[in-house]
């Protein structure tokens, strides 16, 4: 920091934090808010099928749902368990 | 057939009962029967800001029970007798509010009355989700604070799917901002959201700033609305905010701060 900016005092002011906070909060609450409701029963059931055949837990399954103006995607990202030293993915 | 108001926020504390009082004796006032409902089961206050707690006999909950009629539930204010308050009750569980009960209600009501003040509790479970589902109109109330406005935000998204205006794909409820405890010089100075800010993420149509006034703990204290204290600067901004939702063209008062001029002229410190 020079002696300049010491000087200059140009911390942002609360006011101007809030606001900040606030849109990058909004924002990201109000795309979880359009996805679909069935996301996390959809996530549970994947999770109960492929148990049945592999070992995995919780955290190795991310479910992602996007919206863009004309196509919504779903993207499903299972890691499988680590044997033989290399992770193996599964992309569908 | 009566328009439907529900005043409510998500957050808690930001001034929902205090509107809900203020506006329904404004509405009253300006010559429209009007009857305002406490919503919050078990924790009732509204009773309390209009002053007839002494007088409350039977609830909302005995009426949905049929235990009372509408009739012997509600209570003509003492202040204006176009206006009726129905309270919550106080011992019974929340679950004691139906969907079908409290449309049972709301449709009586509608055959009387002009308007209906629906004042929500905080929060968004049952009593929060009754009180705004058959609203037409919702006065969203909000502090210029980041928990206030995030939640105002929480609450729109659940005015626009969980009411019976979306379910049933009619037009949406028509929603509000009132930005209350609103204070000029702190906005100025950078040390709190101003109207522009909290419109850039809200972006609703604003029927009012109620700045931060001493006369609303005053006037609670009394078990007066704030509105019928036409000295003060909260007893007029919702007198504004009436006037504005009925269709009038005010200009927006209190977004700077008088005092704060004044002082300046007259080189006194502030």
């Amino acid at each position: 920091m020079s002696l300049l900016d010491y000087f200059r005092a140009s911390k942002p002011k609360s006011a101007t934090i809030a606001k900040e906070r606030l849109q990058i909060l909004v924002a990201h609450e109000r795309t979880a808010r359009s996805r679909p409701s069935y996301l996390p029963e959809l996530q549970k059931e994947l999770l109960e099928v492929i148990r049945k055949y592999v070992n995995v837990d919780q955290e190795a399954i991310s479910v992602k749902f996007e919206q863009d103006d004309d196509q919504e995607t779903l993207e499903l990202n299972i890691v499988l368990p680590d044997f033989q030293q290399d992770n193996k993915q599964v992309n569908m | 057939m009566a328009r439907i108001i529900v005043v409510t926020s998500g957050k808690g504390g930001v001034g929902k009962t205090t509107t809900s009082a203020a506006i329904a004796m404004g509405l009253a006032k300006k010559g429209h029967k009007t009857a305002v409902i406490d919503f919050d089961v078990g924790l009732r206050n509204l009773d309390l800001i209009m002053g007839c707690e002494r007088r409350v006999v039977y609830d909302f909950i005995n009426v949905i029970n049929g235990e009372a009629s509408l009739n012997q539930a509600l209570i003509r204010d003492k202040n204006c007798n176009l206006l009726y308050i129905l309270p919550a009750s106080q011992t019974r569980d929340k679950d004691a509010l139906t969907l079908e009960g409290v449309g049972k209600v709301l449709d009586e009501l509608s055959k009387d009355f002009k308007y209906v003040v629906c004042d929500s509790p905080a929060g968004i479970e049952k009593g929060a989700n009754l009180a705004l589902y058959y609203a037409d109109d919702a006065f969203v109330v909000t502090n210029p604070e980041i928990s206030s406005v995030r939640d105002s935000d929480r609450m729109l998204g659940i005015l626009a799917s969980k009411s019976r205006r979306a379910e049933s794909n009619a037009e949406p409820i028509k929603e509000y901002l009132l930005l209350t405890r609103y204070d000029p010089n702190r906005v100025k100075s950078g040390e709190m959201l101003g109207l522009e800010d909290v419109q850039d993420i809200l972006s609703l149509q604003l029927l009012g700033i109620i700045p931060e006034s001493k006369s609303v703990l005053t006037a609670s204290n009394a078990g007066v609305p704030v509105i019928l204290d036409e000295k003060s600067e909260a007893g007029q901004a919702y007198e504004d905010v009436v006037a504005r939702y009925l269709g009038e063209n005010r200009p927006h008062r209190f977004l700077d701060d008088k005092k704060g001029f004044f002082r300046k002229l007259f080189g006194g410190r502030s």
